[in-house]
């Protein structure tokens, strides 16, 4: 009988997994978490003359900027149950570029962009610029540009509030969750073997199994991890020992130079005047040990 | 990461497509035809159940069959192995086989009542039980008679693999997930290239039913 009931809260828990994992909030509900902290608002820069770069221009003529972010990463780019705006880190970084750029908020759209579509749609114009989590690589500048980093993400462990587990070391014989095809599952699967490797498509499902106790640690970046501490506070806890180094950019169509340095400066302004701390403290909480990124202007 | 660790990187997701589908499709073979004799028994407990079944499963969408395999199971306790992986290459055919099985019954049906009712009093009345009239007389020429839709049926079911990569297992999808990570610069080209590897495992699949076919289907 236990178990049955065991059961129908599993397919429960499972049914709240597939819906986003959202806490069902209400539609308006201002942050992350619920707090009553106000949303930071950035100043929009209407001088802002943006005519050299041609996707820019294409925006501002038509009046809309269209930005690629996730829709499924707590604290970072989600959308919570019951709510149609994204919000999180990310989406701060996008609003707070775009008012540098001279883009009022109700003039930036939002489209969902999962990692196998980032490339596909900066190149077909799909979306003008994308703030997705979206990790600097070599490959990658192969085809799309990059303005940024605004902040360089670790792979951390997400671990139950009593674990003993304090870094990547005490993995041998655990079991440990993270997204199918993703870096942090390929980097357990190379450096880690001990480590057994537990992939799903989506973190809320690696969640569900914390919960569980069915694994014992979910990895990816910590920004992620930290989205999701802040989801379950008291119960989980971010182990806070990164062990890669993910720079997060903007992506940018290939080639269009103006807009990446108009791009990076807008980034730079936001660092120098205060609201990229605040964005942070908004979504992530607080800024102690978490250092600004250099820009790099390459 | 070059060519060739991709093309490896793709042959074992070959490999775990592969492995998936051909438990999955004995499973499935098996419990479809038990169905189906279920389905057209004397006993109505019997004939209920399997209809139950059929309507039940056959109906339900496979993404929350393997839901329920994966994540219910084990709350259940069920489990079949120490390891993860291997559980969940179990939870991932149980839900394969469980799915599929509706289908291959239903197919199957439909070829024994190609089978004229007068075959099957003859059996009866030269004393074959119900077994032994369904096992010698009607499921072998009822199953020569569908093998072009079983085709289709198996055939889906390895496409339908594609879902256990949500699920713990490493399949052609984790390939090209994992190749899409590591190449961001060639997305299209290996979504191309992973539709080019189920199109061969299909065409090989289809070219031995196609032979199936020429040999064993009965001529009316």
């Amino acid at each position: 009988m236990k178990n049955l009931k065991l059961s129908i809260a599993s397919v429960a828990i499972g049914m709240l997994a597939l819906s986003g994992c959202g806490q069902g909030g209400t539609p308006d509900a201002p942050a992350e978490g619920g707090d009553s902290k106000a949303a930071p608002e950035y100043t929009v820069n209407d001088k802002a003359d943006v005519s050299d770069s041609k996707t820019l221009k294409a925006a501002k003529d038509a009046g809309e900027l269209t930005i690629g972010v996730k829709k499924d990463q707590p604290g970072l780019g989600n959308v919570k149950a019951g709510s149609d705006q994204p919000e999180g880190f990310d989406i701060e970084i996008a609003k707070m570029v775009a008012a540098q750029l001279g883009f009022k908020p109700d003039q930036i759209k939002y489209t969902e962009t999962v990692s196998a579509n980032r490339e596909p749609f900066l190149q077909q114009g799909t979306v003008d610029m994308v703030v997705a989590t979206y990790t600097i690589n070599d490959e990658r500048k192969k085809v799309v540009d990059f303005a940024g980093p605004y902040y360089v993400a670790g792979q951390d462990l997400l671990v139950a509030e009593d674990s003993d587990i304090a870094g990547p070391e005490d993995l041998k014989g655990k079991k440990v969750c993270s997204v199918d095809g993703s870096t942090p599952a390929q980097n357990i699967k190379e450096k880690y073997k001990d480590a057994e490797l537990v992939t799903y498509d989506a973190y809320s499902k690696c969640v569900t199994d914390l919960q569980s106790g069915s694994v014992d640690a979910v990895t990816t970046d910590d920004a992620i991890l930290r989205g999701y501490a802040k989801q379950y506070e008291g119960e989980f806890k971010v182990v806070g020992k990164p062990f890669t180094e993910e720079p997060y950019g903007v992506g940018l169509p290939k080639g269009d130079k103006a807009m990446r340095d108009a791009v990076n400066d807008a980034l730079q302004e936001g660092m120098d005047d205060g609201d990229w701390k605040k964005a942070f403290e908004y979504t992530l909480g607080s800024t102690d040990g978490v250092d600004m990124p250099e820009i790099d202007r390459y | 990461m070059d060519f060739l660790q991709l093309i490896e990187m793709f042959l074992s997701g070959i490999w775990g497509t592969v492995k998936l589908f051909l438990i999955a499709l004995v499973g499935s073979l098996l419990l479809g035809t038990v169905l189906a004799g279920m389905r057209v028994s004397p006993t109505p407990v019997l004939r209920i159940a399997a209809s139950t079944y059929i309507n039940i499963v056959r109906n339900t969408p496979l993404t929350l069959v393997m839901f329920f395999c994966a994540f219910g199971l084990p709350f259940l306790d069920i489990r079949f192995g120490s390891t993860s992986s291997f559980n969940s290459f179990i939870y991932a055919t149980i839900a394969l086989t469980a799915y599929t099985a509706c289908f291959v019954a239903e197919t199957l049906k439909s070829g024994i009542s190609t089978i004229p009712v007068g075959q099957a009093e003859a059996a009866r009345a030269v004393g074959l039980t119900f077994g032994q009239t369904l096992g010698q007389v009607v499921l072998p020429q009822a199953f020569r008679t569908v093998i072009p839709p079983m085709g289709s049926v198996i055939i889906a079911m390895l496409k339908n693999t594609s879902i256990a990569s949500a699920f713990n297992n490493r399949e052609l999808i984790s390939a090209m997930r994992n190749a899409i990570e590591v190449r961001g610069d060639l997305v299209i080209p290996l979504l191309f290239g992973t539709a080019l590897a189920y199109l061969i495992l299909a065409l090989i699949l289809g070219r031995v039913f196609a032979y199936l076919e020429k040999k064993l289907v009965i001529l009316r």
